[in-house]
């Protein structure tokens, strides 16, 4: 039997702490891992709370990130809790094994700690790798900082467990930033953390004897379209009910809430900023301040990537003039994913904001409270005119002649 | 094979199930007896790519299992350790039982799939005295 850790009601943790804490919280069956730059410390941490007793589940040590994933794929296919974390290079390795996950409905849980893609090689936070996984047919998860950290992988498990879902998720946070920042984060007590979890309920287990699945077949034209039509359903039908009823259960556990969406002072707001992880938490921060100056400023954070909530963002969006759209990731010859896809839910609203989209933070490059209030200070011209005054790609914060495309 | 089914009508996650029922010492019930399900290869034929055939001479056979061990597709039919035939509704023909089977002559012995059985046994070779 594993042992307990008596927690602080707030603990000082970074963001890798928090997720390892909570993986420990949830006893996991298997964890298969290969730990990379910045996401090592979660693994690293849990391999110290097996070593020390505190965890009854399997740890396996991998050759690689293919082989983290697919190790947990077996397990999990096999009929067990099953988690692990990696990052940028060791995520990307992973993305041929991502889609078997979800073609598979394995309900995986993955710490992704956000870092860049090489070349050139660099070991800081931006989406990049974020980004690479969107179309993997997983549940993505964005944390805002430590404490989220913590609770989204106490509500992943559940989410994805669910037996309406039975899909894999991601958590996402920023690499270092959240990552490697120490921060008070109040803790659920180890029977208080599982019992939210709940027992692992095996579904179509391979390794039940008595009714023995079989998984990963092989289908082609006759059967593949309908495979993938039926995830894509369950992603878009089955995960936002299921997903909100375990929001509501942790609010009444915690007090702290989550929304599909962060709306932060959206409902009156004229300029809006759209963006994740780090940068949601120093953006309500700067339009709280705007605020004061009785600028109406509000902030929209993804908290969910993946099911993408299209109606959601179009409703708490209604009202706002402008809209700013953040994409922490090299937009590789196209607008950012956020531009595209905001644009794509705001297209067919009655209002339809004016929306322009920033390419930001690459490589861990800081957006300052500076940038941000020049951010805004671009939507509010925009909701002023009614129509873009700037490009609709501006780079932030990048050095040399301004770069300005579309 | 399955009919044609709409995408709502199967199992999430293209997962297939061996037994049509749940099952019980399946180690010590014969294959013919077990519950197989449609989308279990038991009940298909899926050896519709081999070109050349295994056949049995039970002249010669002195019912050692080699092939019926060594058979990578479980294509040996035997009962009480006694070999009986080739299943040839899942045998691919790669020779493995063939290259295994310790007898002078062989028997087991690969044939073009196009030719008669009978004809096949009619031609097969007298004991290679040098072997011995």
């Amino acid at each position: 039997m594993a042992e307990k850790i008596d927690l602080l009601e707030t603990e000082v943790w970074d963001g890798n702490m928090a997720a390892s804490q909570a993986m420990r919280q949830a006893q996991i069956d298997v964890v298969a891992a290969y730990p990379i730059t910045p996401s090592t410390p979660v693994v690293e941490n849990y391999g110290n709370f097996l070593a020390n007793g505190y965890i009854d589940g399997e740890f396996v040590m991998v050759e690689s990130e293919h082989a983290a994933m697919s190790g947990c794929i077996g397990a999990s296919a096999a009929g067990g809790r099953v988690a692990t974390a990696t990052s940028s290079q060791g995520f990307a390795l992973m993305v041929e094994t991502l889609y078997q996950a979800s073609g598979m409905r394995l309900p995986i849980v993955l710490n992704v700690v956000n870092r860049a893609l090489a070349a050139p090689l660099n070991v800081n936070g931006d989406h990049s790798d974020m980004y690479l996984g969107r179309d993997s047919g997983w549940i993505q998860l964005n944390a805002y900082n430590a404490q989220d950290a913590y609770d989204l992988n106490l509500i992943a498990f559940k989410v994805a467990e669910n037996h309406k879902v039975r899909l894999p998720v991601m958590i996402h946070q920023d690499g270092f930033m959240t990552s490697h920042t120490a921060e008070g984060v109040k803790t659920l007590q180890d029977e208080e953390a599982y019992a939210f979890v709940g027992d692992f309920k095996p579904m179509n287990a391979m390794l039940d004897f008595e009714k023995p699945a079989t998984y990963g077949v092989q289908t082609e034209e006759d059967w593949h379209f309908e495979h993938k039509a039926r995830q894509h359903n369950d992603l878009m039908t089955k995960v936002y009910p299921v997903m909100e009823e375990v929001f509501a259960e942790f609010e009444k556990k915690t007090g702290r809430k989550f929304d599909l969406v962060t709306n932060h002072r959206l409902d009156d707001a004229e300029v809006a900023i759209v963006a994740m992880g780090t940068t949601v938490d120093t953006a309500m921060m700067v339009a709280d301040q705007l605020r004061e100056k009785g600028i109406k400023a509000g902030v929209m954070g993804m908290r969910v990537i993946r099911p993408f909530p299209f109606a959601k963002i179009a409703e708490v969006l209604s009202n706002v003039k402008a809209v700013c759209c953040m994409d922490r990731s090299s937009p590789g010859g196209a607008p950012g994913m956020l531009y595209n896809e905001i644009s794509g839910a705001l297209y067919n609203s009655a209002k339809r904001p004016v929306v322009t989209g920033y390419v930001y933070g690459l490589g861990g490059r800081d957006m300052t409270v500076e940038y941000l209030k020049g951010i805004f200070a671009d939507g509010l011209e925009n909701a002023k005119a009614g129509k873009p005054t700037t490009p609709l790609q501006q780079f932030i914060g990048v050095r040399g002649p301004k770069l300005n495309f579309l | 094979m399955a009919e044609n089914r709409g995408w709502d009508e199967f199992d999430a996650g293209a997962i297939l199930f061996t037994f049509n029922e749940k099952v019980d010492n399946i180690a010590t019930t014969l294959a013919e007896d077990r519950p197989y399900s449609s989308s279990s290869s038991f009940t298909a034929s899926v050896g519709d790519w081999r070109i050349e055939k295994p056949i049995f001479n039970k002249d010669y056979c002195i019912d050692c299992q080699f092939c019926w061990i060594y058979c990578p597709d479980v294509s040996i039919i035997a009962r009480d350790k006694k070999m009986i035939g080739i299943d040839f509704d899942h045998c691919k023909g790669c020779g493995i039982c063939v290259e295994v089977c310790p007898t002078n002559p062989k028997s087991l012995l690969m044939f073009g799939e196009h030719l008669d059985d009978d004809e096949c046994l009619a031609s097969w070779p007298e004991k290679d005295e040098k072997e011995v």
